[in-house]
């Protein structure tokens, strides 16, 4: 099978550079026919880029995206024939990416819209009822540890990540974004996958109750509304599916 | 004469997640919905939640477009794996895919390309049907493709090729007109003589998709984009061959620019109303 084998690699090779490969055959202009492949390749992933990072896109204008998109598309095939996961590096391209070096804020907005889509598609959990996480934490809630939805996802930045991904909204009205950094909690809500801010003790809480901390040390250090703040935010959206009697991992 | 499958001889359409509160739990008069295989390979979330709901109303393919069947190398075993628990989860009426290849070493180019008809692409590509029959536990059914070019290494012919896989692993086919009516075009060749020796009795489902057109100094090249309405001769050929075969599980095929359910409703109604006119005829 070794020509065939050669065969679909030049073939490959000619998708993603230049020319033809040898041995096909077209009805004249074979380098235009041929180019219905090299085109299909090439809109189909920049699309399911632009589907992925609709804020990126927006913020840094389509005819830029799509060039940035040919640029990555050519350094990061996809290795899965599922679309869903490709674009898992595109964050950290853009860090490296000097033409987009001016907007510095970029890469923590793609992973806010990454963080979205490995929202909408984790796996499904019942949620505790406010009841049920009143029954199971009544006992000795310092030495038990949460199960937080496989939806929920935290991210931290340096910039205004949520006040930037909420303006760049379809509809949204333009409003001045704040100084400094954002966190953002994201998870699934129904069919949608809503962006939430988090002020600094609530994300840090979220994000020790997230590492499996038990309630005692995750929560150390808040006064008790922040605390009930953060849990009724959980509750509410339905993120926490579990508890478990706390057991350190590290000891023996 | 047909390939049985679990889909009833009426039309289909691909599902769009936006078509979801307009397919469920109403009356649409579709006999089965589509979806692309890929595309419900998360863990879970709305894709799964809609696809549930919409399986019990309705029969349903499961389409793969990512397996490169056509491929030279060994088929991506992880993804085989993916389309058997997808299968599982789901037990659909048809699970198909396509001759063509989509990856190569560990790239994959998320398209349909073309592969030569030889004695040794014949092998290896009923080899790795082989496998996905065995893997899935069912027969599947293979697509004809939509191509562009051919290969100076081909002997054999497209229809030729396609019989002759059906005969050695027993698997279905999976009629695209839309695609003979575009290869035939590009390839300056007759669709209807491309018809008249498809091996139709192992035909299990056709689609019909839309197609852009091109006027190259060449002659025209006819684009598969998913992204238009049928147009009137790939009806003509769909009539001709439902006129032969029988009613068969027809699909209305729209990816790209996907319009408003009616629309597509309405599609799906005039291969409907094929599909009944042949019935009628052959009841008198």
């Amino acid at each position: 099978m070794p020509a065939h084998r050669e065969l679909q690699a030049a073939f490959g090779a000619a998708l993603t550079g230049t020319g033809v490969p040898p041995g096909v055959i077209a009805t004249g202009d074979v380098a235009r026919r041929f180019a219905v492949y090299r085109n299909t390749v090439q809109h189909s992933l920049t699309d399911a880029l632009s589907q992925r990072f609709p804020v990126i896109r927006r913020l840094v204008g389509a005819r830029f995206f799509d060039a940035v998109a040919g640029v990555f598309i050519r350094a990061h095939p996809p290795r899965s024939p599922v679309i869903a996961v490709y674009g898992a590096a595109f964050a950290d391209f853009l860090d490296g990416f000097p033409p987009a070096r001016r907007l510095a804020y970029l890469p923590d907005v793609a992973r806010l819209e990454w963080a979205r889509g490995l929202a909408f598609h984790a796996a499904d959990a019942a949620a505790l009822t406010p009841a049920a996480f009143a029954d199971a934490t009544a006992h000795d809630p310092d030495r038990v540890a949460l199960t937080l939805h496989p939806c929920l996802h935290l991210l931290g930045s340096d910039y205004p990540v949520v006040s930037i991904w909420r303006a760049n909204q379809p509809g949204a009205d333009p409003a001045p974004l704040p100084a400094g950094g954002e966190a953002a909690l994201i998870f699934r809500d129904a069919g949608d996958v809503p962006v939430l801010p988090l002020d600094p003790p609530t994300f840090r809480m979220i994000g020790a109750l997230a590492a499996g901390k038990p309630m005692g040390a995750a929560l150390a250090h808040a006064d008790q509304d922040q605390i009930a703040r953060t849990l009724s935010t959980l509750l509410r959206h339905g993120l926490i599916v579990g508890t478990a009697p706390f057991q350190n991992t590290r000891f023996p | 004469m047909s390939f049985p499958t679990g889909l009833p001889p009426a039309t289909g359409i691909g599902f769009k997640r936006a078509h979801f509160d307009g397919l469920h739990a109403t009356r649409t008069g579709l006999g089965f919905i589509e979806i692309h295989a890929e595309n419900y390979m998360g863990a879970g979330g709305p894709p799964h939640a809609q696809l549930a709901a919409l399986r019990a109303d309705y029969a349903l393919s499961v389409h793969g477009v990512g397996l490169s069947i056509g491929g030279a190398g060994p088929l991506d075993a992880t993804h085989l794996a993916r389309l058997r628990t997808l299968c599982d989860r789901y037990q659909p009426d048809s699970f198909s895919e396509h001759l063509a290849w989509s990856s190569h070493d560990d790239a994959f180019l998320n398209d349909l390309l073309p592969l030569p008809y030889d004695d040794a692409t014949l092998a290896t590509v009923c080899a790795h049907i082989d496998q996905v029959q065995t893997a899935l536990g069912r027969p599947m059914l293979l697509e004809n493709p939509s191509t562009y070019l051919t290969f100076e290494a081909s002997t054999l012919a497209e229809t030729d090729f396609l019989a002759e896989i059906t005969r050695r692993t027993g698997c279905g086919l999976l009629l695209d007109i839309n695609n003979v009516f575009v290869s035939c075009t590009n390839h300056v060749a007759d669709p209807r003589a491309y018809l008249s020796v498809f091996p139709l009795h192992a035909v299990g489902e056709i689609h019909l998709g839309g197609h852009d057109a091109e006027d190259l100094p060449s002659g025209p090249l006819l684009i598969d984009s998913h992204a238009a309405p049928v147009a009137d001769p790939v009806w003509t050929l769909y009539a001709e061959t439902i006129a032969a075969t029988g009613p068969l599980p027809t699909l209305i095929e729209w990816d790209n620019d996907v319009p408003d359910l009616p629309v597509l409703l309405a599609e799906a109604r005039r291969a409907d109303a094929i599909l009944d006119g042949v019935r009628h005829a052959r009841a008198s």
